[in-house]
């Protein structure tokens, strides 16, 4: 067999719609894609002729190459650099998304997943040679079972979501193995988009649970809607309004008295962790996003990790692989106890290089400063809530926890929408804050600073938002109808994103 | 403490502002028996020396295969990652940045996705690929649980060389939605077989290279499960591969998802790594995932955001495609990074590398007595027969400071594989490692 090592070209003609772009202005570049390069044939990477004349593949080689074009590694650095300069950032300035806790990100905790001992193991490589890998994840294991209360924990899930199903599924596991069959899971109306997605994933039918006007789970409604077919309540704690659920000691009794199980959402953890056990609520499950709480990089939109805490009873359904042997072995088949496991999340163990992180932030804080976290978490949250009081409008009165919740009647009657003064904000130099979430608060602004915002940050965020609420007062509408004009572009057209999908580049 | 810029007098100074006593008042709503007065019994803060010392030590009790000649494979494959893909995959904007909700200051992920999506569809011969997916494994369940809402049918057959691992998270999550899954016995080469397919089969589900290495031609495969109204679904965990190989989408294959960590990506222990899946244009809104889409800002410039998300959780709550959320961002930046730098020529560079070490390993496997090579049309992954169970002569010869490969017992004890063991090479592979692995072979079987 012969191999053609012909240099690509690129298909003509170029997409006549890739044009006309704005120039640079200043130290922002232009940057087209990689695939609008007139040559495709450089490559950043040197290698050697193969010689594959004995080769067994016969038919099954392609003739040509993939048509990709390459870059030499100057261009390859210039390019992303140029992308990477369309970003906000964290480390660039506030990114108060709520439900996202997006804190920083410490750079000691990537030196470490960097270490070849963690990052250069192979997954099954014999378990001889990784013995510090399973303590690791050991030693991650017991401080999340420590922090949260809870006799077990399963590392595999992925981020959230998975986290999320895995204990959904181990849930449904309990009720089958007692032949329980169940078929419908209550969650919240504030709840995230997540919950009910993963509930109908697992085969159930979804319900919603009210919401009393002081933004708590409606305990008369839980009751009303909880019976024999009931599988789980799926309740997120601290809640979506950036609350903390009062009654959350007889939800769980009233769950668990109905034969149903409680899982709760973790996505908000930040807020009580080292101040308030899950486990001292009745809770069964919990996902915990290591990519909130315990620092690890959002990287754009994962990868996160998701492991999920969970009770004596269901302990016994958590899926492979299950660290055994006083945390010396990983058992990666179903046999023996394992028997019962819901299976297998994933291919592997878990997300290891996640672990190592969140890990050396456990480490680094301590109980004494995670403790610290959840406290400068509250207390940042309200400080911007007391802050924006006067001249925004809030849905609860009250202290909030991690994260301070507005609606939009402060814009009632001002021609400018929530949309426009997150727009607005991107002009002052912060990310917006999640918006529209939760869903039971008209036009909300969730705002979500966490603790590792310095109060000088806060207060030029804050005095931001002040300018804003004045100008909306003076009627500045066509600003805010205008905004963004200072980001590398100006509102883009998501309907017609949506409705003429353009997914990838294409020469014709 | 280093991550905390709070001082005692700032957070007295912000009680005031908000009008509480104390820290605890904001705490208020929270039972007082759930309340705990002091810290965890955990150890105290640690500042970045001890914290180093504590870590470093873990790191020293694992042997790096990067260390050793190494020879595992079966998904996860350590292939070299320039140092340009991990500096840039560290930059702040990068690194620190959320999910692109905000476009017009989230271009840079933006456009890089829209390059990865590009990237992908074009490698795997497919119309579109979404954002990624956790990995390969979830991104074959999610292709069994999409084919089951295209063809409104609820059996998914898996052939006998999908990765065990693949083959139970299929099992675990399509399971769980109420799918049937069919596991055909473990098989080093019957990817084209058309056993249990019928009119109730959604899809079936092959890998290439297989388990055991085996690369197939699956075009007559894909002409009978279409014949059958059914899905083709290709697994591929070796990514390189496809750099020498035809394409899946070549050869009729419906959805195409592959692991990623080849490319860009270091072998972490198995995570974090990258899903790919890309399908035809036809199928676009049964997919799973996000999508960057193009579009125009408000002044007619180019501008790109993520679409299509009536298909996600965040919109359609219990009536998504899926429900995923956070998924592998900067991974799939890797591996978009080292893709840009190889560029197709360079793909097929590696991929040529690879394979040719592999034909050198085939031909020193020739030499050791009682070992026989069962897989004939191999890229860069072997499975051998032993003369005697594959684990334990493993483990003795990672005593010696060999990393021999992966017996397929570790993966899947049944099937009578035991005497069967995976071995794996990339570029970084020396031809003085597969000298060292035939002579303690030679020696440990003798």
């Amino acid at each position: 067999m012969t191999v053609a090592f012909g240099r690509p070209t690129r298909p003509e003609p170029v997409d006549p719609a890739a044009g006309p772009r704005s120039g640079a202005q200043g130290l922002m570049q232009d940057e087209g894609l990689i695939f609008e390069r007139d040559d495709w044939s450089r490559t950043g990477v040197d290698l050697p002729d193969a010689t594959l004349t004995a080769s067994p593949l016969g038919d099954l080689a392609a003739k040509t190459p993939v048509a990709l074009p390459g870059l030499s590694e100057p261009e390859a650095l210039r390019h992303y650099v140029r992308l990477s300069q369309k970003n906000h950032a964290i480390d660039l300035a506030m990114y108060p998304l709520g439900s996202c806790t997006m804190k920083h990100n410490p750079r000691l905790n990537e030196k470490l997943a960097r270490l070849p001992g963690f990052a250069d193991i192979h997954p099954l490589q014999p378990q001889s040679t990784v013995r510090g890998a399973v303590a690791l994840m050991d030693g991650l294991a017991h401080w999340l079972k420590t922090l949260t209360g809870m006799p077990a924990v399963a590392l595999s899930p992925k981020a959230g979501a998975h986290g999320e199903l895995c204990g959904i599924l181990a849930i449904r596991a309990a009720h089958e193995a007692r032949g329980d069959a169940r078929r419908r899971v209550l969650t919240p109306t504030s709840a995230h988009g997540t919950n009910p997605a993963t509930a109908a994933f697992a085969g159930y039918v979804v319900e919603e649970i009210g919401q009393t006007p002081e933004g708590h789970v409606d305990l008369a409604d839980l009751e009303a809607k909880l019976g024999p077919d009931v599988a789980a309540v799926m309740v997120t704690n601290p809640n979506t309004c950036g609350l903390f659920e009062p009654d959350m000691i007889e939800i769980a009794r009233l769950t668990h008295a109905a034969g149903a199980y409680l899982y709760c959402d973790g996505a908000n953890f930040n807020a009580i962790v080292g101040k308030v056990r899950p486990g001292d609520l009745g809770v069964d499950a919990m996902h915990i996003n290591l990519h909130k709480t315990f620092s690890t990089p959002h990287g754009g939109g994962g990868p996160g990790a998701g492991p999920v805490v969970l009770s004596e009873a269901l302990a016994p359904f958590a899926p492979l692989p299950w660290i055994v042997n006083a945390g010396t072995d990983l058992l990666e088949r179903a046999e023996g106890q394992a028997a019962r496991a819901t299976g297998r999340m994933c291919a592997f163990h878990g997300q290891m290089g996640m672990f190592v992180r969140a890990y050396a932030y456990m480490l680094s804080h301590g109980s004494d400063g995670l403790r610290q976290v959840a406290e400068d978490a509250v207390l940042n949250a309200n400080y911007v809530k007391a802050r924006l009081l006067d001249v925004m409008t809030a849905p609860f009165e009250g202290p909030c926890m991690h994260e301070a919740l507005f609606d939009d009647r402060w814009l009632e009657g001002s021609g400018v929408t929530t949309l426009d003064v997150a727009k607005a904000l991107i002009d002052e130099g912060f990310h917006p804050m999640t918006m529209y979430f939760p869903l039971v608060v008209h036009g909300a602004f969730l705002i979500e600073p966490t603790e590792t915002e310095s109060r000088a940050e806060i207060d030029r965020f804050v005095d931001a938002l002040r300018r804003l609420a004045e100008a909306v007062k003076a009627g500045e509408v066509e600003r805010f109808k205008a905004a963004p004009i200072h980001a590398p572009l100006r509102r883009l057209d998501e309907t017609l994103a949506a409705r003429k999908p353009v997914l990838r580049w294409s020469p014709a | 403490m280093r991550y905390l810029p709070l001082s005692a007098d700032d957070r007295a100074a912000m009680l005031g502002v908000i009008g509480a006593a104390d820290i605890d008042a904001l705490f208020r709503d929270v039972p007082a028996a759930a309340r705990l007065s002091e810290p965890v019994a955990l150890p105290g803060h640690a500042g970045e020396i001890e914290v180093e010392r504590a870590l470093s030590a873990l790191a020293a009790r694992n042997m790096p295969a990067g260390s050793v000649p190494s020879f595992c494979g079966a998904g996860a494959y350590r292939h070299h990652v320039p140092a340009s893909v991990d500096h840039l995959i560290q930059r702040s904007e990068f690194l620190t940045s959320y999910t692109p909700y905000q476009p017009e200051i989230a271009q840079g992920t933006l456009q890089m996705l829209f390059e990865f999506q590009t990237q992908v569809a074009t490698l795997t011969g497919m119309e579109v690929a979404n954002a990624s997916l956790y990995d390969g494994s979830t991104a074959a369940a999610e292709a069994v649980l999409m084919a089951a809402r295209v063809t409104k049918r609820n059996k998914a057959i898996l052939s006998g060389g999908v990765h065990p691992h693949y083959a139970e998270t299929v099992q675990t999550l399509a399971g769980a939605t109420g799918m049937e899954v069919v596991r055909r016995a473990l098989a080093v080469d019957a990817e084209d077989s058309l056993e249990g397919l019928d009119a109730d089969t959604a899809c079936v589900v092959v890998q290439t290279p297989n388990l055991f290495g085996a690369a197939s031609d699956l075009t007559a495969l894909a002409e009978a499960v279409h014949a059958a109204g059914a899905l083709l679904i290709v697994v591929v965990t070796e990514v390189v591969s496809l750099g020498l190989l035809r394409s899946p989408g070549s050869m009729g294959a419906d959805i195409v998802v592959a692991e990623g960590q080849s490319i860009g990506n270091g072998l972490n222990f198995g995570g974090p790594y990258l899903g790919l899946f890309a399908t035809r244009e036809k199928f676009l809104r049964q997919m799973p995932g996000r999508l960057c889409g193009q579009t125009v800002d408000a002044e007619g410039r180019r501008g790109f955001v993520l679409t299509l998300s009536t298909r996600e959780q965040h919109i359609r709550r219990d009536k998504a495609t899926s429900n995923i959320c956070t998924n592998s961002g900067l991974c799939a930046l890797a591996f978009s990074i080292h893709m840009s730098l190889l560029g197709g020529e360079g793909l097929r560079r590696l991929a040529a590398l690879n394979h040719q070490m592999a034909m050198r390993l085939n031909d020193a496997l020739q030499g050791v007595p009682d070992v026989e090579v069962l897989t004939k049309r191999f890229f860069n992954e072997l499975a051998v027969r032993l003369p005697t169970a594959a684990a334990p002569v493993v483990e003795t010869i990672a005593g010696r400071g060999l990393l021999a490969g992966v017996p397929v017992s570790r993966l899947d004890p049944r099937g009578g594989f035991d005497n069967v063991l995976l071995l794996a090479v990339t570029e970084t592979t020396r031809g003085s490692d597969i000298d060292a692995l035939a002579a303690i072979l030679n020696e440990v079987l003798a």
